[in-house]
């Protein structure tokens, strides 16, 4: 395969687009290698996710579905995307925007301009929700307590609630994220290299949740990051939809033209494992671009027992959140950094809340008086 | 221990109690012991991995023998009235695995020689050494001092005696030895994908020793996979799809081929293996092995950094991949038992370590014989070898080009091929069920 798109690429300048035949190719599709111009890039890239959407049953007509949108290339472009097949192909969806400030300085604000931004261009409805709000604390607060090394559990876990809380206080039947290929791949890896093997199962579902409070689903499944990036910094029209949109297209076409992969990083994931596996899997698609593809094929065909799927789900004792344990993750968290414990949940349960129920019942008062936030349950649904 | 902060659990110490004065005086920092049988002076590998200086010779030696005896016992891979082939390679682990059944089929001569009614026969080893020098040809230079190598450490191994087999990898095509490289270099050459270059050859040479195998009397194939190289497998698996086929390749038994393969060092790491052939003066020869490049080179590169990383991340992959659910042939399989002694017929049947042979569930792929998933099957029935292989092995095997798939068909070894004729029966029949709308029923054969 690899050997035939070689000889094609010396004769660029006579070759057609593989797709259409007619125009000539701007680039080279980074999930197939196919040579194919802007036109039937646009087309065979919303034509895969439409597929995916239809094949997968992933919507209803009618549902209110929530857009996690961070700001940045995945979620943004997600909202355009699915903005603009709902229209398409009437899905009859109630599409809204849910936004996530973490209180990261530097990161975070520039993707909310963003999102902002989305809203006004596509008129889709816009919530935004603060960790100090929810939580009362912001990543900087947590990141100056705890330092480097775990700060990615804290904003994950509290990440996860709080898409949840919003969408629940908006109403929605669905919340949609935009993890991509490249994503479901690099958890496929990690949760191997970790022994998870109960999330192994369930990470390459394209809907989760089902049972739960809020079903979420992953219409980028099977997209590609490359593509992700490139799509944005091709069209044309989101120039012509508003002035506001100009910026935007700077904004990501210059990522684009970074030409680094991973410009979009948090500022404080240089020491998150995953970095591990991102690198390994940035590798493994410049030598086998399919082998993305492959990963997630790999997960969805693991042999997994049914029984080591679920674990059984109950409520947190503390703010009513779902939870498999006595107390859910977030409010195990937070106790910890409230009480200055900062390795509290994190790693193995070995004692603390949810693995030793009598340390609890001693100092019932205490615990409620070093709680110097809101709880997580403060906000009613 | 000594810690007398109160509330202090041992090793639960948090920062901030232990600044309220916990004292923790570690008694063995002046006389190190070995911290097994707190006898002996430990040994020091000086190799910068991780337990070095915990353990004595002696401790070390039977902690790594035990781990392979455990795994021969419990799951049945050496029996009294076993003939076992060791496949060879001149590397650590093989050596290992070498050595190790070497001083079972000792013990158990001592044994039959002691005992009076001489009831439990001995098990016999032979030695296999695949030669690949046909498909590498850098190879080739060092190949005659190499087998000369192979030779006098298998002659060194007696008694009792063992036979050596020298196998060409070609000669899986035949007996001819111009005819066979020939066609095999051909093979070779119409693969485009490095990745499944190498891996077709991996396939080759199991092929290969189920040959040398079968047509010598061996009912049992010691293959020396230590943990390490099964966590590389699990990583290439996952990255090239098969995800399915992968929980059949991590097991210490895999009972697919004719003559079952058995992994008894698959709970041991390359550095114990290493560390083995160290302290006990295992020579080893390392052929200039031939460089892996593509994917397979990548895991490994990966693998080693995540090692360096975590000295037990080798071990957790394994283990992971081992909570994936086996196959039925994942154990040894129930065959004629009149020459099995009684006492182990009994055994086998109280621990179920065996199954009934006869029952065939699965659908395997030709080249890798890898198990079949449904979602493997492709949709047109254009080519029947496309049809017959896995998802993977279509990818990076076979040509691209359906009108080159008859040829490359003709280059495969006869084994191979006639696979495909089986899948092509055993399809129409067993999956009739599932794909009952796109199945198109060729010819009413016999109904079953």
């Amino acid at each position: 395969m690899e050997a035939s798109e070689g000889k094609s690429k010396k004769q660029g300048a006579s070759r057609l687009c593989c797709l259409c035949n007619q125009r000539r190719p701007v680039l080279k599709r980074p999930k197939t290698l196919q040579q194919i111009c802007k036109e039937c890039f646009y087309e065979v890239f919303e034509e895969e996710i439409h597929q995916v959407i239809v094949k997968n049953h992933l919507f209803k007509s009618g549902e209110r579905v929530a857009i996690g949108a961070s700001g940045g290339k995945d979620s943004t472009v997600l909202a355009y995307v699915l903005s603009e097949l709902n229209r398409r192909h009437s899905y009859g969806l109630d599409l809204f925007l849910l936004s996530i400030d973490e209180g990261i300085t530097g990161y975070r604000d520039d993707s909310l301009e963003t999102v902002k931004r989305n809203e006004l261009q596509y008129g889709l409805p816009l919530q935004i929700l603060s960790y100090k709000d929810l939580y009362g604390w912001t990543m900087d607060d947590i990141v100056k307590m705890i330092g480097l090394k775990n700060n990615c559990t804290f904003c994950g876990v509290f990440r996860r609630q709080a898409l949840d809380r919003g969408a629940a206080l908006l109403k929605v039947d669905k919340l949609v994220t935009g993890h991509n290929a490249d994503d479901i791949a690099e958890t496929v890896l990690l949760n191997i290299l970790r022994g998870d093997i109960a999330r192994l199962s369930r990470c390459t579902s394209i809907t989760t949740g089902e049972d739960g409070p809020i079903p979420r689903c992953k219409p980028f499944k099977y997209t590609y990051e490359k593509e992700i990036v490139i799509y944005p910094s091709l069209l044309n029209h989101f120039l012509v939809l508003s002035l506001t949109s100009i910026v935007f297209f700077f904004h990501t076409y210059a990522y684009f033209k970074k030409l680094d992969y991973f410009s979009t990083e948090c500022i404080y994931s240089p020491n998150a494992y995953r970095g591990f596996a991102r690198e390994f899997i940035k590798d493994l698609e410049r030598l086998r671009p399919r082998a993305i593809l492959d990963i997630i094929k790999s997960g969805e065909d693991f042999r997994i027992a049914t029984t080591t799927k679920m674990p059984e789900q109950g409520t947190c004792e503390r703010c009513g959140y779902i939870s498999s344990q006595k107390w859910c993750k977030a409010c195990v968290l937070l106790d910890g950094l409230n009480r200055g414990l900062p390795k509290m949940g994190i790693g193995r349960a070995r004692g603390g809340v949810n693995g030793d129920h009598q340390k609890e019942t001693k100092k019932p008062a205490s615990a409620a008086r070093s709680l110097e936030s809101k709880q997580c349950g403060s906000l009613d649904f | 221990m000594a810690c007398n902060s109160s509330g202090c659990e041992s090793g639960g110490c948090y920062g901030r109690e232990k600044d309220n004065g916990c004292k923790v005086v570690d008694v063995k920092e002046t006389v190190r012991l070995c911290v097994k049988c707190k006898s002996n002076e430990p040994m020091t590998f000086g190799d910068g991995g991780s337990d070095d200086g915990r353990f004595c010779a002696e401790c070390f030696r039977s902690n790594v023998y035990g781990k392979f005896r455990l795994a021969v016992t419990s799951h049945a891979m050496i029996t009294p009235s076993d003939n076992v082939l060791v496949a060879f390679s001149g590397g650590s682990s093989s050596r290992v695995a070498l050595q190790f059944v070497h001083e079972l089929q000792v013990k158990a001569l001592k044994n039959y020689e002691a005992s009076r009614d001489r009831s439990l026969p001995v098990f016999g080893v032979g030695v296999a050494f695949v030669d690949e020098s046909a498909a590498y040809p850098s190879l080739s230079g060092g190949m005659s001092d190499a087998i000369a190598w192979v030779r006098s450490t298998v002659l060194s191994l007696s008694p009792p005696e063992k036979d050596l087999h020298v196998v060409p990898i070609e000669s899986v095509f035949g007996s001819d030895s111009v005819e066979a490289r020939d066609r095999l270099v051909k093979l070779l050459d119409s693969v485009s994908d490095e990745t499944g270059k190498e891996d077709l050859l991996l396939h080759l040479k199991m092929l290969s020793l189920q040959k040398v195998a079968s047509e010598n009397g061996y009912n049992r194939l010691v293959v020396g996979s230590c943990t390490s190289r099964l966590a590389s497998h699990v990583l290439t698996a996952t990255v090239k799809g098969r995800g399915y086929s992968l929980s059949a390749d991590i097991q210490h038994v895999d009972a697919r081929w004719k003559v079952p393969i058995v992994l008894p060092l698959r709970d041991c790491v390359w550095q114990e293996i290493t560390r083995l052939c160290h302290l006990d003066g295992l020579k080893t020869v390392e052929l200039a092995r031939h460089p892996q490049s593509g994917i397979n080179d990548l895991v490994s590169s990966f693998v080693a950094l995540l090692q360096e990383e975590n000295p037990s991340r080798e071990c957790t992959i394994v283990r992971t991949a081992a909570k994936l659910t086996p196959f039925y042939f994942n154990k040894i399989p129930e065959t004629d038992d009149s020459c099995v002694p009684m006492a182990t017929q009994r055994r086998l049947k109280k621990f179920n370590l065996k199954y009934d042979g006869s029952m065939t569930t699965e659908a395997f792929c030709p080249i890798c014989n890898g198990p079949l998933n449904g979602s493997d099957s492709s949709e047109d029935e254009s080519d029947a070898l496309y049809d017959a292989c896995c998802s993977s092995c279509r990818f990076q095997i076979l040509p691209q080009e359906p009108s080159s798939l008859d040829h490359f068909g003709s280059l495969l070894p006869h084994h191979m091929i006639s696979q495909v004729k089986h899948h092509q029966k055993f399809d129409s029949q067993t999956y009739l069920r599932e794909k009952i709308k796109d199945c198109l029923l060729l010819d009413d054969e016999e109904a079953v």
